[in-house]
């Protein structure tokens, strides 16, 4: 499997519970409604329609598969995920595209820099952010075949990493270990978060990194495990500060009554400036030079070169 | 409709009238919402519908959903004669001990799914419907709106949709009571020509009495309107009917009522007597 098309066309010609739908958003999924015939359901640019509709699916026993632009899905359509969705608390499988810094040149209107934040409070709600197309492959079928709803921030980003570990919900991936620094990361910035564990190994520091992949449920152990083995940790994601990871880290502190020096990299009560991917992540100071640099100058004499 | 059916009708309509009267004390309740719909969820239930309490997990059975959702005691009220819930039950409402509260949830049997945000289940009866289509059967979705509840975009959003997929077992009710929470909705945001407005947006609609069972009938029997589009039901009902010291009342759509103005309007349900109300009015919720 290659591919997002692919693996939910296997998966709903497996299943016939399986429900494809969108809200006029066909980018990834063109090929399949002559595959799947009724079971692909277009249902024009009407987010809070496909959703209470999902609902209704999802109350008749269908998974439902919903596809939109995240800002549109969820933010527009918000009430009807928390309500109908959310009260039930059915199957309905979210998937997000463009998420973060993925938005890159659309502007404001599309930035869906809060979505960790509204879908984590909902309860029973999952939260899953892939980090590329490997990554993705690898985690959508357990996040699909389970009986929670789900919201993903979908990537079909090429590969970056390589080596994907099997996906377990609730468990982080851990890239490395190290004692003086670790980054804690998900969706499309591990890629250059990987470029920050480089430049930082070269200087000499030890760098554990953590790709998150599963927020809600998060994996509270590696949190902790990284926070009693390293001096810094440094959450890194394209999400206000608000809600996001950083928050997260900081609610499974106070539950554990613990603390550790955290660096957060994040939106900090601002939209991105758009444009090119490139160009935003150079702007907004998230490629993996600004990164390293950022931690450098944090661990400045503290940590010897 | 043979006498008897009818006078069963009447007879139970008063029974569920009585319900409502008794859940708009102690807490209250959105007595004049529900009242209008009363005869409304009395026919549906008494025979229409294909669906009683041994039949509640059968796949075939068809849908009533109540999208204005603060309806729910006549609802409670219909399942209670109907034998799917015992009377005593009633007496919980509100309580922390049992999941009668002023909107429909699925903690009660026969209720088929939440509401109380308004907008909603149109379009979570059109999931119900495509899944019917999907399955090939043939069995019904009723969504009661109210009239008010037409304001909200969700509505027309679904009906939009519902009609490019020619959803023909899809039917929208709407209790057309003429308020919405504070106000006439003509003096607020007009709805009328409301048929009109549901024909523009490809449904086939028919406007009846939603108080006269035959007229319900008729109507009702007629389903589906058209072959390849949603059918809309106006049923243009009153507020509060049934209790004339409440009918029309913008300031009695919730109510909560002194017991003992209860038990007068009881008697006055069935022209004994009338009622003075003193109890607070409550013109916002």
């Amino acid at each position: 499997m290659t591919t997002y098309q692919e693996l939910i066309k296997q998966t709903a010609l497996a299943d016939d519970r399986y429900i494809v739908m969108t809200a006029e958003n066909r980018a990834v999924i063109k090929e399949l409604p002559p595959v799947l015939g009724p079971r692909f359901i277009d249902t024009g640019i009407t987010e809070q329609t496909m959703i209470g509709m999902a609902a209704g699916l999802a109350l008749r026993g269908r998974i439902p598969v919903c596809h939109a632009l995240t800002t549109f899905l969820i933010y527009r359509a918000y009430e009807f995920v928390r309500t109908d969705v959310g009260i039930a608390h059915l199957p309905v499988k979210l998937s997000a595209w463009i998420a973060g810094f993925l938005s890159d040149g659309n502007g404001p209107t599309h930035q869906a820099i809060e979505d960790v934040a509204l879908m984590r409070t909902i309860p029973g709600m999952t939260v899953f952010c892939p980090s590329d197309n490997d990554d993705m492959l690898k985690m959508l079928p357990e996040i699909w075949a389970s009986p929670h709803p789900a919201y993903v921030r979908l990537n079909t980003r090429p590969d970056v990493y390589g080596k994907h570990t099997p996906f377990k919900t609730g468990v982080a991936e851990v890239i490395s270990e190290g004692a003086d620094v670790t980054i804690l990361t998900y969706g499309m910035l591990l890629e250059e978060t990987l470029k920050a564990v480089e430049i930082l190994k070269n200087k000499g520091l030890s760098v554990g990194l953590l790709n998150m992949r599963s927020l809600k449920p998060v994996d509270e152990q590696a949190i902790l495990k990284v926070a009693a083995n390293s001096k810094l940790l440094v959450t890194v994601e394209d999400h206000f500060l608000t809600g996001g990871l950083y928050s997260i880290v900081a609610e499974v502190f106070l539950k554990n009554r613990t603390t550790a020096d955290v660096l957060p990299m994040a939106l900090d009560e601002k939209w991105f400036k758009p444009g090119l991917l490139s160009e935003v992540l150079k702007y907004e100071g998230f490629t993996g030079e600004q990164i390293a640099e950022r931690i450098l100058k944090k661990v400045g004499a503290a940590i010897p070169a | 409709m043979t006498e008897s059916k009818h006078k069963e009708l009447k007879d139970r309509a008063f029974k569920v009238r009585e319900h409502i009267l008794r859940m708009s004390t102690d807490g209250g309740c959105f007595t004049g919402a529900s009242l209008s719909c009363a005869d409304l969820i009395v026919y549906l239930y008494s025979g229409f519908l294909n669906v009683n309490k041994d039949n509640l997990k059968d796949p075939a059975r068809d849908y009533l959903l109540l999208s204005k959702g603060h309806d729910v005691p006549a609802l409670y009220g219909t399942f209670v004669e109907l034998g799917w819930m015992d009377k005593d039950r009633l007496k919980n409402h509100l309580k922390s001990n049992d999941s009668i509260y002023w909107h429909p949830n699925r903690n009660i049997p026969g209720i088929e799914f939440h509401s109380g945000s308004l907008g909603h289940l149109p379009s979570v009866g059109l999931g119900i419907a495509m899944d019917n289509r999907l399955r090939g059967l043939n069995n019904r979705v009723v969504v009661i709106t109210g009239d008010g509840e037409l304001d909200e975009g969700s509505v027309w959003e679904t009906l939009h949709v519902a009609s490019a997929y020619k959803m023909n077992n899809l039917t929208i009710v709407v209790d057309r009571n003429h308020f919405q929470a504070n106000m006439k909705t003509e003096e607020l945001i007009p709805l009328e020509p409301l048929a009109d407005k549901f024909e523009a947006f490809g449904c086939a609609v028919q406007r009846v009495d939603g108080h006269d069972f035959e007229a319900l009938e008729n109507a009702f029997s007629a389903l589906p309107f058209h072959k390849e589009k949603p059918s809309v039901i106006i049923a243009d009902t009153v507020r509060g009917k049934g209790l004339p010291s409440i009918e029309a009342r913008a300031d009695r759509w919730f109510c909560n009522f002194k017991p003992e103005e209860v038990e007068s309007l009881l008697k006055e349900l069935y022209g004994e007597a009338e009622t003075t109300l003193t109890s607070e009015t409550l013109t916002v919720r």
